[in-house]
């Protein structure tokens, strides 16, 4: 129904921003390619939001340039950039009424004939009904859509989302991620889309950017980034891992034999982003959801191959679709370990000794120089993560 | 008992109403007052019925003068003010400067001054500057008691505006000019009001601050304060009645069109 205007990519180059003497953007490479829904992960105060807002040009950047296809907006204000953003807060206009502010960005760039296209807007947006209630009769999730539809309405090559969905509730912020995945697919217009939420980054996003202190820490698509962590931040803020501090043992073939505890442990060379000199020190990282869970008694019958760990159950919760295991492993304090409900093992309650046995494949190996524990706050909603993408 | 009950449960009503009557009572007096013919230069009893002065608002001399330049002075007062008073409450919210909290503390000061003594200094202000006491004497210190209570007023609407909205208006192709005219004014709009209000109110209204700078200018407050020695016209009653009723017609006008707006949207 929209056609994008020729455009291009985003192109940060060398970006950062300092307050003072806080750093709160280091100098930043990232390229968003055209027509792609990007997102900005990170936790708050990470700089997502100032590097949003460098890219609309509501915050100066201390270095470096912003580039919108060809052009070099890096000086201009935000009402010469050809972005719209949707606010954390809508910033919906409080005296004017819905058509009016969907229609503002056409009528400041002198547009006399906008019914057409604000009719049209309001109905991608569902809300042709409402045209000229004031934003304050609206409900929280109709004021989100028109703050999308009165950025939308501008066909910006950018569209910046600024934690559009922080202030819904749960229900109606699954129902907007697929909508806003729905219309970035219909308009084809370039989604930045900034959030905390690993899970909302996850659902909607082709590529996400997971940032930390100022910095991006890895990017890649959702699966890419969940599957090959390569830092402990994105290991634990993406969903939960489980990291075992070991030592590499020998080589065998494409794999590391690594010793943790008197365990020993395979996994790909591939799936490592540590230096791997034998005697060297590396975090195994496993992910709770490929992880089997076996009473003692039965260890007999694991097939062989597999990365074997013992260990006592410590707690279990269980919440309908899997069972949440923590265990206590000489290798790992706290081992977490979510098993599906197909089968439940009723003598798998807290005090009883049990085998913890995954594929080596699934293993990951981090630089043991990090803290194994870095990202551990925020990441709250594990389970739906880990069910996405396994 | 049952008269008991009935007061318990009409109380706050009752509360209510005499407080309403406490305040409307003068008001009723001056209406009812404007309609005496009095004895003599008193209109200070009731004597009987008539609309005399009502047919002759002007009929006592220098009356009407007097109300003009309180009009004048009034209307000028309130735009100065407002228009500094907004530009220092947007400069106080908005803006991080050196000596920001002595500039917000010192702007309530003029409130704080007793107006009486406001009034003298000024006036030997005005005497040591060789003024030409008179109209323009009296305007710069109306703007200048007005100004504060226009800063305080707007400066709490400012406050409370979300500066995301501006920023939504650059956003969206509204350069500086257009993004005041179109957001930033409209939102602050009621603060401003409120400010011209009562900027409106305490120029017309004032006395002594007026009486001390004013030099052979005559304004209404003072023609009152001047006549109530001699005798008070019936038509100060009538001024004072017609004000009233303007005010009461533009809150209503203010009402019914807010209430119209509101059924139209909805």
């Amino acid at each position: 129904m929209m056609t994008t205007e020729a455009g291009g990519d985003v192109r940060l180059s060398g970006i950062s921003k300092t307050y003072g003497s806080f750093t709160a953007v280091h100098p930043l490479d990232l390229t968003v390619p055209q027509g792609s829904f990007f997102a900005l992960l990170g936790a708050s105060g990470c700089g997502k939001t100032t590097t949003l807002r460098m890219i609309a040009g509501l915050e100066e950047p201390s270095s470096g340039t912003v580039r919108l296809g060809e052009q070099d907006v890096t000086a201009l204000p935000p009402y010469k950039r050809p972005v719209n953003t949707v606010f954390q807060s809508y910033a919906l206009f409080p005296h004017l009424d819905i058509y009016e502010n969907v229609a503002f960005g056409l009528r400041r760039r002198g547009i006399k004939s906008v019914k057409k296209q604000v009719g049209e807007m309001l109905e991608l947006v569902q809300l042709g009904e409402q045209a000229r209630k004031k934003p304050h009769q609206l409900s929280g999730g109709q004021q989100q859509r028109v703050a999308v539809a009165r950025a939308l309405i501008n066909h910006p090559k950018v569209l910046l989302l600024d934690e559009p969905l922080g202030a819904l509730d749960l229900k109606l912020r699954r129902q907007m991620q697929l909508e806003l995945k729905r219309i970035q697919t219909e308009v084809g217009i370039t989604f930045i889309h900034v959030t905390h939420d690993q899970e909302e980054a996850m659902t909607m996003a082709d590529t996400v950017a997971v940032m930390n202190a100022g910095r991006v820490e890895q990017l890649g698509s959702p699966a890419d980034l969940y599957e090959n962590p390569r830092s402990t931040f994105v290991a634990n803020f993406l969903g939960t891992s489980n990291l075992i501090e070991a030592e590499v043992d020998t080589r065998k073939g494409d794999d590391i034999v690594v010793k943790a505890g008197d365990c020993k442990l395979t996994l790909p060379e591939s799936r490592c982003s540590a230096p791997t000199t034998t005697g060297g020190e590396l975090l195994v990282g496993v992910r709770p959801e490929k992880i089997s869970l076996a009473h003692a008694d039965d260890a007999g019958g694991i097939p062989p191959g597999r990365n074997r760990i013992t260990g006592k159950i410590a707690d279990s919760s269980f919440i309908g679709v899997s069972t949440q295991y923590v265990i206590d492993s000489p290798v790992c304090p706290e081992f977490e370990v979510y098993v599906q409900n197909i089968d439940r093992d009723t003598r798998l309650v807290p005090g009883t000794e049990v085998v913890l046995h995954w594929n080596p494949a699934h293993s990951f190996g981090l630089d043991a120089s990090q803290s194994p524990l870095a990202g551990t706050t925020g990441a709250a909603d594990t389970q739906a993560v880990g069910e996405e993408a396994a | 008992m049952t008269f008991v009950n009935w007061l318990r449960r009409h109380l706050v009503v009752i509360a209510g109403l005499l407080t309403l009557g406490y305040l409307l009572l003068p008001n009723v007096v001056v209406t009812v007052f404007s309609f005496n013919k009095p004895k003599g230069r008193f209109n200070y009893e009731w004597q009987r019925f008539s609309a005399d002065a009502w047919k002759d608002p002007c009929g006592v001399s220098d009356l009407c003068g007097s109300l003009s330049v309180s009009l004048q002075i009034a209307f000028w007062a309130t735009l100065g003010a407002t228009v500094l008073g907004t530009m220092i409450a947007f400069a106080l919210v908005r803006y991080r400067f050196r000596a920001r909290g002595a500039v917000n503390s010192l702007i309530f000061l003029p409130m704080a001054m007793p107006e009486v003594v406001m009034a003298a200094s000024l006036l030997t202000l005005f005497l040591n500057l060789g003024a030409q006491l008179g109209f323009w004497t009296v305007l710069i210190a109306h703007i200048m008691f007005c100004l504060s209570f226009v800063v305080v007023a707007v400066k709490a609407r400012v406050m409370s505006m979300d500066p995301s909205l501006e920023q939504a208006a650059q956003d969206l192709y509204a350069g500086p000019a257009q993004t005041f005219l179109r957001v930033t004014l409209p939102l602050a709009a009621p603060g401003i009001a409120a400010g011209a209000l009562l900027a409106f109110a305490l120029s017309f209204d004032d006395f002594i601050i007026t009486n001390f700078n004013a030099g052979s200018l005559v304004t209404f407050p003072m023609f009152v304060w001047g006549s109530a020695q001699r005798g008070t016209p019936v038509q100060i009653n009538v001024i004072g009645t017609a004000m009233f009723v303007v005010a009461v017609l533009f809150v209503l006008a203010g009402m019914l069109i807010g209430n119209r707006r509101k059924r139209q949207k909805a």
